[in-house]
């Protein structure tokens, strides 16, 4: 395992229950720059309850993060946005009413200055805030290929499509780190190829192609992702973290994983 | 929204713009001719109609951002307009201000109104959030009732019509113009405010509140500033109804009108500021309607029946645009203006 690649993320020793239910016992792991990290686990293994600690709408009871070597733990999940963690989430979650675009110019809002008295008021400074934030997000729209439905409201598009814009909302925010949570889950083959590839373009970096959008252009340095399909995990991932009721169970590379025993009786099963 | 064929937009500021092409701006400049020049073809009874729809435009423009938009549900809008409306009168009449800075007081105090009593909306939503506002509505028109030093209590307060210069407002067609100015200045605003930053947050929050939190929208601080811009609007529309009377009492601030404005808002269409308009003028006209063919009716009917018509139509057509057109008045005519656009070869776009 590579350790010369600095943490982004620390958490360390999260406990995390509801009543008498433990949803997280005594987690720990690191993020590292530089690495797509994966997290599997069998359903209810508390893997979307991790993310949900990470972007502060769960409180564990014990145990802290820390990103960039502040604590972050408990704090509110608009604080951690302005921070730099955006994610997608398992059950879509876009704001059905708005179009695609302004899904995207949404979450621009953490990197607007203006207010609604200058938006009422609009020509000036409110007009050249949305144009400046406009063109951003028409480079995201570009990369994931949306152009034909910027202007359709999202409560009406297919499945993989509102999949997809989300993964723009997030991208929109310029974050540092980016929590994925399920993007291929009921997603035909084609589909999950689409993703899987946008993923890697967005980890990767643009560089020229997008030189204006410092998030394409230099891309997302650090993605959790939370996903069920191997195929896709194996490929894509740096290293995999395996939870199984709560715990840590194994952690390593893609090829440290899969011959893992623990790993095999409680997630992948044996192959005969 | 498409445009008609061969509209091109070449920049983002031509495809945020609300008026883009010829027939845009000639339909804004006609319908403004056409409003600022009602008082010479129509009767003073048909102006104070008129002006009574620009109020309570006003008002439901405030209504919209907080409901519509932000999705709040509010029914103590009313109660928001009694404190617009107390505070301009107790201002002008009492302290002897002119009405033109009291305007602007009127909205601040009732929006700084309108935040206090938004708290709860932090903590709770839905059915519990309404019955907070409606809680509100009885809150502030028994503090008016009961602060009767300042405010007159039970028997009121007189004020005076604005004065521009020597010059009072005292006909209809001065107030007209005076409603009609503010009301499009008041449309503009909302317009813009819902198409920028803090109107794509409180859709955001209407949508979806815990992924609106999680893309760094503080909850806290815009719900607040909905419930601000909410009662702002409804304090306007407040204070410029009791200086129509010259006279503010509670009794013009009826808690069933808060009711009523959330039913213009059901009939022109949640979350669209056209719909916000077309509410108000439809429900306005509809007790007209009413008020013309009751008399008429009395004469066939029990006139019990009659007198209740307008409570009955109201409740029928608030009704049935839930059942057959939910989404307003607004949507069906972005519908409609999408077809001619497209006429008479319709494509799928």
């Amino acid at each position: 395992m590579e350790t010369d690649r600095p943490v982004k993320l620390w958490i360390d020793n999260l406990l995390l229950s509801f009543g008498g239910v433990s949803a997280l016992i005594d987690v720990s792991m690191n993020i590292r720059d530089n690495e797509i990290l994966a997290i599997i686990g069998p359903n209810g293994a508390g893997k979307t309850a991790l993310l949900n600690c990470i972007n502060g709408f769960y409180k564990p009871q014990k145990g802290e993060i820390y990103y960039d070597g502040q604590r972050i733990t408990r704090m509110r999940p608009d604080k951690l946005a302005k921070l730099g963690i955006a994610r997608t989430f398992q059950n879509i979650e876009l704001y059905a009413g708005l179009s695609t675009q302004d899904n995207i110019m949404a979450a621009r809002h953490v990197l607007m200055r203006q207010n609604f008295v200058t938006g009422a008021l609009f020509f000036g400074w409110a007009q050249k805030e949305e144009i400046e934030h406009r063109q951003t997000v028409e480079e995201i729209i570009d990369l994931l290929e949306i152009a034909p439905i910027r202007k359709k409201i999202v409560g009406l598009l297919p499945y993989g499509m509102r999949k997809r814009v989300e993964l723009a909302r997030a991208l929109a925010l310029e974050p540092k780190i980016l929590l994925l949570d399920e993007p291929m889950a009921g997603m035909n083959l084609e589909e999950k190829e689409d993703i899987t590839r946008f993923i890697i373009d967005v980890f990767e970096g643009q560089g020229a192609t997008y030189p204006n959008t410092p998030v394409l252009r230099d891309g997302i340095s650090c993605i959790i992702l939370v996903e069920h399909d191997m195929g896709v995990v194996m490929d894509i991932a740096d290293r995999i973290v395996v939870l199984d009721f709560g715990r840590k169970i194994a952690e390593g590379t893609p090829a440290e994983i899969s011959t893992n025993p623990e790993v095999i009786s409680a997630y992948l099963g044996k192959e005969k | 929204m498409g445009l008609r064929c061969g509209t091109f937009r070449e920049n983002y500021a031509q495809d945020m713009a609300i008026f883009r092409t010829r027939l845009h701006w000639g339909v804004l400049f006609a319908f403004l001719i056409f409003l600022f020049t009602c008082p010479l073809f129509f009767s003073d009874r048909i102006l104070t109609v008129m002006t009574m729809i620009g109020i309570a435009i006003i008002s439901v423009h405030g209504l919209n951002i907080l409901t519509g938009y932000c999705g709040q549900i509010s029914i103590g809008h009313v109660g928001f307009m009694a404190v617009g409306a107390y505070t301009s009168a107790i201002l002008t009449a009492k302290l002897g201000w002119s009405f033109w800075p009291a305007l602007p007081c009127a909205g601040l105090v009732a929006g700084i109104a309108g935040l206090i009593f938004g708290l709860p909306s932090l903590k709770i939503k839905g059915f519990y959030l309404i019955m907070a506002t409606i809680a509100a509505h009885f809150i502030i028109i028994w503090l008016i009732l009961q602060l009767y030093n300042v405010t007159g209590g039970p028997d009121g307060l007189a004020v005076l019509k604005p004065k521009i210069g020597s010059f009072a407002l005292n006909s209809k067609a001065s107030y007209f113009y005076l409603v009609m100015a503010i009301a499009c200045l008041a449309t503009s605003l909302a317009i813009n405010i819902v198409r920028t930053r803090a109107g794509r947050a409180f859709v955001a929050i209407r949508d979806n509140d815990l992924a609106a939190e999680v893309m760094g929208i503080n909850l806290w601080s815009y719900k607040l500033q909905a419930f601000f811009i909410g009662c702002v609007y409804a304090g306007v529309a407040g204070a410029l109804l009791v200086h129509y009377y010259g006279f503010a009492s509670v009794d013009q601030f009826p808690f069933m009108d808060s009711v009523w404005y959330l039913g213009m808002l059901i009939v022109g269409g949640m979350g669209s500021t056209a719909g916000a308009i077309f509410g108000a003028v439809s429900l306005k006209l509809l007790d007209e309607l009413v008020t013309i063919v009751g008399p008429v009716l009395s004469k066939i009917v029990a006139a019990q029946a009659a007198a209740s018509l307008a409570l009955i139509t109201r409740g029928l057509v608030i009704i049935l645009f839930l059942i057959f057109e939910p989404r307003g008045l607004g949507h069906r005519w972005g519908m409609i203006k999408a077809y001619f656009r497209l006429w008479p070869f319709s494509h799928e776009e």
